[in-house]
């Protein structure tokens, strides 16, 4: 069975939205209960390699795209939740599935400001000690 | 109880390009644990990009690091491509070509750095002056085909920058069929050498399912037996044209770290030979004027293992969010596995077998906890893993005769 199938089957309706801007790269949009149960089945199941997490904020909340590459095939599936809370934006971390998501939920924890719940070292990566708390670098509220 | 001390490692030095700051936690010889502190040279890029046009952003991302200081702007431009409809489509043939020629030239010159510098750790000065001597030639090449010798700028969207000359191509034949022996000699000092084999052989291991489960990249990941490659899986410029062989180790320890990166030096010197073999006439640029809405995501295999940008654009001249992830980003932190349960001679050559930028452990210093009294600093450490190697040649002195 083909990996595609493999999700569909799996996921069913928990893909609100599935979107291929080339052969390559699959964008799947996912409710934010579901990251953890998802993630866990790309990772274990399916074998994919965690590559990286992109947050971004836009005008509608925090969207953070979990990008997975399937090496076998050359593609990317890239998970897009959105956050709509901005004030509390917090989300299930992936960090207890495996290590290699430490440090970047630790980077959009300091830089965009959203909480991972359960992560286990939930402290600052790249900002300096003396950053003031509740300033978050690539937050767009200071821009004109 | 034993008694703990704390062996911090970085993170500053007037050389780096990578500053990190390493703390092991060490009773006796042994490395209990290890705190890694990152984000001393966070110069928040992915923020600057934003304020940059597609153009500008090559150069700016071309400054995240001295070394691999191609596979970023390459990165960057193939996700522009991609939103605009993939490398292969936008991209003219010969523009492909001299990409290819470029992502592997930096590869050889990197490997050989990691190599003279790996060299030195262990105490083995001949390799690192050998290396080093040997890295000279592709950084004339650099410097004859780009204009420069690191930061090329050779990279735009849809194209190069640069042509090839007529008279570069016989020139970099002729520097790829030099520096061909010397890689030989290299093998041979490093595959056949009892000591560098005792010396390196069982430490810094990663395992493969640790590989997996840090999501480490490129020869780091290789030497555990994880079989990837970007330059396999999803092929750029023209290496699904050519033939060469991803190198896989299994035992994921300092030596098969080494000798990855060893033999894949060869498959480079083998690729630009079929690249400069093959490569046909035309244009270099296909002189892209706009980007379209969208989002797009580039990924090359630099010397490090993969190198991953994300762009998000909005149809404006503008990256609306940039996202970087360098391979370092990944291996670095699986140093957590690999230094600790070693000793603290092996610690300065496993920190450097993922190869992060050496310069942070040229600033060790071992400081005792109760008194704060510094009782070793950067160089004592190579001296001791210098000394373990020398103590190692005195024990196979006999099988060596």
């Amino acid at each position: 069975m083909n990996i595609r199938d493999s999700i569909r089957e799996r996921l069913g309706d928990k893909i609100k939205d599935w979107k291929e801007t080339s052969s390559r790269r699959i964008y799947l949009s996912v409710d934010c209960a579901d990251i953890r149960e998802i993630v866990g089945f790309f990772f274990t199941e399916l074998e994919m390699r965690f590559a990286t997490a992109s947050g971004v904020d836009t005008p509608r909340g925090l969207e953070i795209l979990y990008h997975f590459s399937f090496d076998r095939t050359g593609e990317i599936y890239t998970l897009r939740v959105l956050l709509k809370d901005k004030k509390h934006p917090e989300i299930d971390s992936i960090t207890p599935l495996f290590k290699g998501a430490e440090w970047i939920e630790r980077e959009m924890w300091e830089l965009l400001g959203i909480n991972f719940k359960g992560h286990p070292n939930l402290k600052r990566l790249l900002l300096a000690e003396d950053w003031p708390e509740g300033e978050y670098p690539l937050r767009r509220q200071n821009e004109p | 109880m034993s008694h703990r001390v704390i062996v911090p490692i970085g993170p500053y030095h007037p050389l780096q390009e990578e500053p990190e700051f390493f703390q092991l936690y060490v009773e006796g010889e042994k490395v209990v644990d290890i705190d890694i502190v990152i984000g001393y040279n966070h110069r928040g890029i992915e923020k600057l990009a934003e304020a940059k046009h597609f153009d500008q952003v090559a150069f700016l991302v071309e400054r995240i690091c001295g070394i691999c200081s191609s596979s970023h702007p390459y990165a960057y431009v193939l996700a522009v491509e991609d939103i605009l409809g993939g490398e292969a489509r936008v991209v003219p043939e010969r523009a492909l070509y001299i990409r290819t020629i470029i992502d592997e030239l930096q590869r050889l010159h990197s490997h050989l750095l990691w190599l003279g510098l790996a060299g030195h750790f262990i105490g083995y000065n001949t390799v690192w002056m050998w290396a080093w001597k040997y890295r000279e030639p592709v950084l004339d090449c650099f410097e004859m085909v780009t204009g420069n010798r690191n930061s090329y700028a050779m990279f735009k969207v849809g194209g190069v920058r640069r042509d090839l000359e007529e008279e570069d191509i016989p020139m970099l034949k002729k520097a790829m069929d030099e520096l061909l022996p010397a890689v030989d000699m290299f093998r041979g000092a490093v595959m056949d050498d009892p000591v560098i084999r005792s010396r390196l052989k069982n430490i810094g291991i990663l395992t493969k399912e640790q590989a997996i489960d840090w999501c480490v990249v490129g020869p780091t990941a290789r030497a555990s037996g994880v079989n990837i490659d970007v330059r396999r899986d999803e092929p750029y410029g023209v290496f699904n044209r050519l033939s060469w062989n991803v190198i896989l180790q299994k035992e994921g320890d300092v030596f098969a770290k080494t000798v990855a990166r060893i033999l894949e030096l060869y498959e480079s010197i083998s690729i630009i030979r079929q690249c400069l073999d093959k490569i046909p006439n035309g244009e270099i640029d296909a002189d892209i004027k706009d980007v379209p809405a969208g989002e797009g995501i580039g990924r090359v295999e630099a010397p490090r293992g993969e190198c991953f940008h994300y762009v998000k654009t909005d149809g404006s001249n503008r990256p609306v969010r940039h996202k970087i992830r360098a391979p370092s980003f990944m291996n670095v932190a699986s140093n957590k596995v690999g230094a600790v349960g070693g000793t603290i001679s092996d610690a300065a050559i496993t920190l450097a077998a993922v190869d992060p930028c050496y310069c942070c452990t040229e600033r060790l210093a071992v400081i005792d906890k109760p008194t704060d009294k510094k009782v070793m600093n950067g160089w004592d450490l190579i001296r001791l893993s210098q000394e373990k190697t020398n103590q190692l040649k005195e024990e196979l002195k006999d099988t060596l005769k």
